[in-house]
């Protein structure tokens, strides 16, 4: 479980991390989501203790996380994979990861195994590493300890489709066994896919935050019909505000059993009505992201 | 499908201990030869130290061909090459950017940079006893080849003030690894500090009458190397000197880069 209340970071004029509140509860994956520079990075480096908050405070199972005696064993930290020293080999910081947390040494060979490095990568220089086997090789730092908290920076970055799906699966299965994961991506529907929580933050503010059903069911209602306007004009009526998508169907920010009743007052035949889901969630991100822009820019 | 290989999430079962001291220096012990660079610097100083007893076999006349020889030829290279390996211990992990990893694991950085400290010095003191067996040995074969009598003319109290010269030279570059945070800056502040520094206090001192008495409590290269000559005691005004130059060198910019590491953003 990660508390983070109210955490606010200023660089002089700049406000990156504005009134951030919000927490990562056990056995479900939180998926932190906003454009690039946003602030997720530097909400995740204050939770970890690299960059010190202007205030605000951030608690992990209850304890500040320079108050937890042996980081590693209860909080797996990716945050950037190329942050790795080039001259080592992969096998070498996975071994200073475990000797530093003090765990046997056969972690490294049961870690190189679970992230598919072979013996050979192993012992490569990180520097000849692609991106996505520096990916590989930081999620196996994070999970050498056997945490019960993740906290990963972009981590399907570099990833190829079946690493990214293999990531998904191995996400899910930690929060399943009561971990906690908070997770960042800045792309709508990697989260989507495996959040059970989703966190929206625009400016270093939060837009929006709820369980990821809850915001699909915000995200509105999908409906065509042949007879488009007169059935706008019908919701309109009844104090809604349809947006016409060029594919000729309407979305409406509410229930879909709401825009059935009205369709069917209006008498009005309804060929495709259903939940906005995913598709609906993607235009209120660019729609919540964008306001929180517009206002940057303004003020 | 190895994937969901993890043991689920860990139950608490015993209680979780800090990372001891011990731990955390034999770790940063391993950080200093782990990488190609880091091993042939260490690897150097042997190297450098074999060298340069071979030297003073081949080049120093047969009744200098004593033990002070061979202690002062080895711990030349010496000298050099450990403040660069305690500088790159520190600045690495900003350079390298693995201190990301190495400050999470860690999150007091204090007892990081200790840790670095411990292993630096322990390296110092390991490499000062590797140079000067390297050198008796050089001292028996030498005077062997040359058939003149084996001279051990250096005192305990000589060889702990090289040692000890060592170390102090080595925590500088340490200190200035700590305020500075970069490789390069610091490699380059080092040697500007070690070579350029003493060559314009001594041309300061020749042109200003007033700074020639200030030099001895400036020059922080000029009061290490009362520890280094072999013979003469190291008296009361040296060690005074020594401690104020320290003061300046070595103390004031390791406490001034420790409030900057403990405060600053890692990134």
């Amino acid at each position: 479980m990660i508390t983070i209340h109210s955490l606010t970071k200023s660089y002089g004029a700049f406000t990156a991390v504005d009134d951030v509140t919000f927490s990562a509860r056990a056995g479900r994956v939180t998926g932190f989501l906003g454009p690039n520079g946003a602030g997720k990075s530097t909400t995740m480096r204050i939770i970890v203790g690299l960059t010190p908050a202007t205030s605000g405070h951030v608690s992990i199972a209850g304890r500040a996380f320079r108050d937890l005696p042996n980081p590693g064993l209860e909080v797996g930290v990716l945050l950037e994979a190329s942050a790795l020293h080039a001259g080592r080999t992969g096998r070498e910081i996975l071994t200073i990861a475990q000797r530093t947390m003090g765990l046997p040494g056969r972690r490294v060979d049961e870690m190189l195994d679970l992230v598919s490095l072979t013996g050979r990568e192993a012992h490569r220089r990180v520097r000849d590493y692609s991106l996505g086997m520096r990916q590989r090789l930081g999620i196996a730092t994070a999970l050498i300890g056997d945490p019960g908290v993740l906290v990963l920076d972009e981590p399907a970055n570099g990833l190829d489709p079946a690493g990214i799906r293999w990531m998904r699966d191995l996400l899910r299965g930690y929060a399943d066994g009561g971990g906690t994961v908070l997770l960042s991506s800045h792309l709508l529907h990697e989260i989507e896919i495996v959040a059970d929580d989703i966190v929206v933050i625009g400016e270093g503010r939060i837009v929006a935050q709820g369980t990821k059903d809850g915001l699909l069911r915000a995200a509105g209602t999908v409906v065509r019909a042949a007879r488009t306007t007169e059935l706008s004009r019908a919701l309109e009526a009844a104090g809604l505000a349809p947006t016409a998508h060029d594919d000729g169907a309407l979305r409406i920010e509410a229930s879909p059993e709401l825009v059935g009743k009205i369709a069917l007052a209006a008498g009005v035949a309804v060929t495709e009505l259903r939940a906005a889901g995913g598709a609906g969630l993607e235009e209120m991100f660019l729609e919540l992201t964008a306001e929180t822009q517009r206002e940057g820019a303004a003020a | 499908m190895t994937a969901i290989a993890v043991e689920g999430t860990r139950r608490q079962a015993a209680p979780i201990r800090s990372v001891p001291m011990s731990r955390l220096a034999g770790v940063e012990l391993r950080k200093m030869f782990d990488t190609r660079s880091g091993f042939w610097l260490m690897a150097s100083i042997a190297a450098t130290a074999v060298i340069a007893t071979g030297a003073v076999i081949l080049y120093a006349p047969d009744e200098e061909l004593t033990y002070a020889s061979f202690g002062s030829a080895v711990g030349f290279p010496t000298a050099v090459i450990l403040p660069m390996a305690a500088i790159l211990s520190v600045t690495s992990e900003w350079s390298q950017r693995s201190g990301l990893t190495t400050f999470t694991l860690v999150p007091h950085r204090g007892r990081v940079v200790l840790a670095k400290a411990v292993a630096a010095i322990g390296i110092g003191v390991a490499s000062m006893l590797l140079a000067m067996a390297i050198g008796a040995i050089g001292n028996v074969v030498g005077t062997a080849i040359t058939g003149t009598p084996t001279v051990w003319d250096v005192s305990l109290a000589d060889a702990a003030h090289i040692v000890l010269g060592n170390v102090l030279g080595l925590m500088g570059g340490f200190a200035i690894g700590v305020l500075l945070r970069s490789s390069a800056a610091a490699l380059v502040a080092y040697f500007v500090i070690s070579f350029v520094q003493p060559t314009l206090l001594m041309l300061l001192a020749s042109r200003q009458a007033g700074f020639q008495d200030l030099q001895p409590w400036v020059d922080v290269n000029a009061a290490q190397s009362a520890l280094f000559t072999i013979g003469s005691p190291v008296t009361g005004q040296e060690w005074a000197q020594l401690a104020v130059t320290e003061a300046v060198w070595l103390v004031l910019p390791l406490v001034v880069g420790l409030r900057l590491v403990l405060r600053s953003e890692i990134k």
